[in-house]
């Protein structure tokens, strides 16, 4: 199933970015299958949804059409082949799949499933470990994301000059206004993905779920609200300061939960110090924790969808930013 | 008996059709498109890795012993989230590319590369010359 999609992959751009969405959905559902509620509930988010979106955006602005022309297909080939069949040599030692003694299993993941109630006291082992055992990788990942979406601003920000303001107001309100059903759809619906954001996030302790997934979900909605009404509008709904705003705040709230439990003399991220009673401490921690991963991952997707956006418009309102790009080309060569 | 090996082998050749793209085509939206697939075969391998025969999803409830191991979950859960976003910065970093460059195949860039260190030397020779003279 996963890999015919796979392997019908090589065509062109638009159609790839489809197969590639479609792809996202097929591993979600291998993940349930799998038994990866949390992981599968990401995928489809995120493999499904966001990354569909950003590439299509990107293509917008690229053009479409890929060059047929493949440099050394042979070699290419002959070198995935060779790695390839090492690798299957190489799994004929793995334990077989679904194997209940394989080491993976004999490490560390017992404990978690046998003492994470009595300790944490939350059913979900999933994000017991994510926030609590290892919540140092987790501020980790949490501090990297932050990262990716100051690079992205770094890389793609616009000023935006006060004049040409008008003209591409005008200019979205013409497009937007022609899709009645969907607009009218889409605003029924937008309330409740933000409800099921808001249940994801609070209920990750419980179901499947947590900060991860309910950033992107309702980062998803915000998106869905700026496509549909126009970029314009979105901004007046949702200031870009405050979302920058907020994704700072996600990650400072995560390391302050940190230093709470470093200045109560405990050690960094550790929860029992947050209150008298350890499981209480631990519950309040994941509240914190997940919260500010969940301000964090929301924002920081919105920040990359608006940035990206908002490239786009400028690209289509200079021209298709290609006079631009030449003129500071020339300059270049003068200047050498 | 090998069919026990069969997750290993579709991670494989995921990886390897996510290598190939990556190797062999120029575009680089398409290159993008390729570590996305190699990625996800290794989210593919984690989660198999973690799947235990009659266990369940890992949400502790009372008359069920067999857990799929969380750890991969929780490993994976944040490689998914970091994953869309080091994605967005490659495509942003392409943008900027496409900007400046008016292409994103591999080897008009390469061209265009050569063409400008090639006129960049020749001004700096022209300029060498120019100093010895006077």
């Amino acid at each position: 199933m996963i890999v015919a999609v796979a392997i019908v992959r090589m065509k062109d751009l638009f159609a790839t970015i489809m197969l590639l969405g479609i792809y996202g959905l097929l591993s979600a559902s291998f993940f349930v299958a799998m038994d990866a509620v949390d992981v599968a509930f990401t995928e489809a988010a995120v493999g499904a949804g966001i990354s569909t979106l950003l590439m299509l955006v990107t293509i917008a602005m690229t053009g479409r059409h890929e060059k047929s022309n493949r440099h050394k297909p042979f070699l290419a080939l002959f070198i995935v082949a060779v790695t390839g069949g090492l690798l299957v040599y190489g799994t004929l030692d793995v334990p077989y799949f679904g194997s209940a003694d394989s080491p993976v299993h004999n490490h560390v993941a017992p404990r978690y499933i046998n003492d994470s109630q009595a300790e944490i006291g939350v059913p979900n082992v999933v994000t017991s470990v994510l926030a609590s055992y290892r919540a140092f990788d987790t501020f980790g990942e949490v501090v990297v994301i932050f990262t990716a979406g100051i690079g992205i601003l770094a890389l793609l920000s616009v000023v935006r000059r006060p004049e040409d303001k008008d003209e591409i107001d005008s200019i979205n309100d013409s497009m937007h206004e022609k899709h009645l059903v969907i607009r009218i759809v889409t605003k029924m619906l937008i309330p409740f993905i933000l409800l099921f954001a808001l249940y994801v996030q609070f209920h990750g302790d419980f179901g499947p779920g947590g900060g991860f997934q309910a950033g992107v979900i309702f980062a998803s909605a915000i998106i869905l609200y700026a496509m549909l009404f126009g970029l314009s509008t979105a901004r007046k709904v949702i200031n870009q300061t405050f979302i920058q705003l907020v994704a700072a705040t996600g990650v400072l709230l995560y390391g302050s939960v940190g230093i709470v439990s470093l200045l109560n003399g405990e050690k960094f991220l550790d929860y029992n110090a947050l209150a008298v009673n350890p499981i209480d401490g631990q519950h309040l921690g994941f509240l914190i924790i997940e919260l500010g991963v969940g301000f964090t991952v929301a924002s920081v997707m919105m920040i990359i969808f608006f940035s990206f956006a908002s490239r786009n418009e400028m690209q289509k309102s200079t021209g298709n930013g290609k006079g631009k790009s030449k003129s500071r080309k020339g300059m270049e060569s003068k200047s050498c | 008996m090998l069919m026990g090996l069969f997750n290993n082998w579709v991670v494989i050749l995921l990886m390897m059709i996510g290598l190939y793209i990556v190797i062999a085509h120029g575009n680089l939206i398409k290159k993008i498109i390729g570590l996305t697939i190699f990625q996800t075969s290794v989210f593919i391998f984690y989660i198999s890795m973690a799947k235990v025969d009659g266990g369940t999803a890992p949400i502790l409830m009372d008359k069920i012993t067999a857990y799929s191991n969380p750890l991969p979950h929780v490993l994976i859960l944040t490689a998914i989230v970091v994953g869309i976003s080091t994605t967005a910065l490659g495509l942003a970093l392409l943008i900027r590319i496409k900007e400046s460059y008016g292409s994103i195949e591999e080897e008009d860039i390469q061209k265009q590369d050569l063409l400008a260190q090639s006129e960049q030397e020749q001004g700096k020779h022209d300029s060498n010359h120019g100093d010895k003279i006077t």
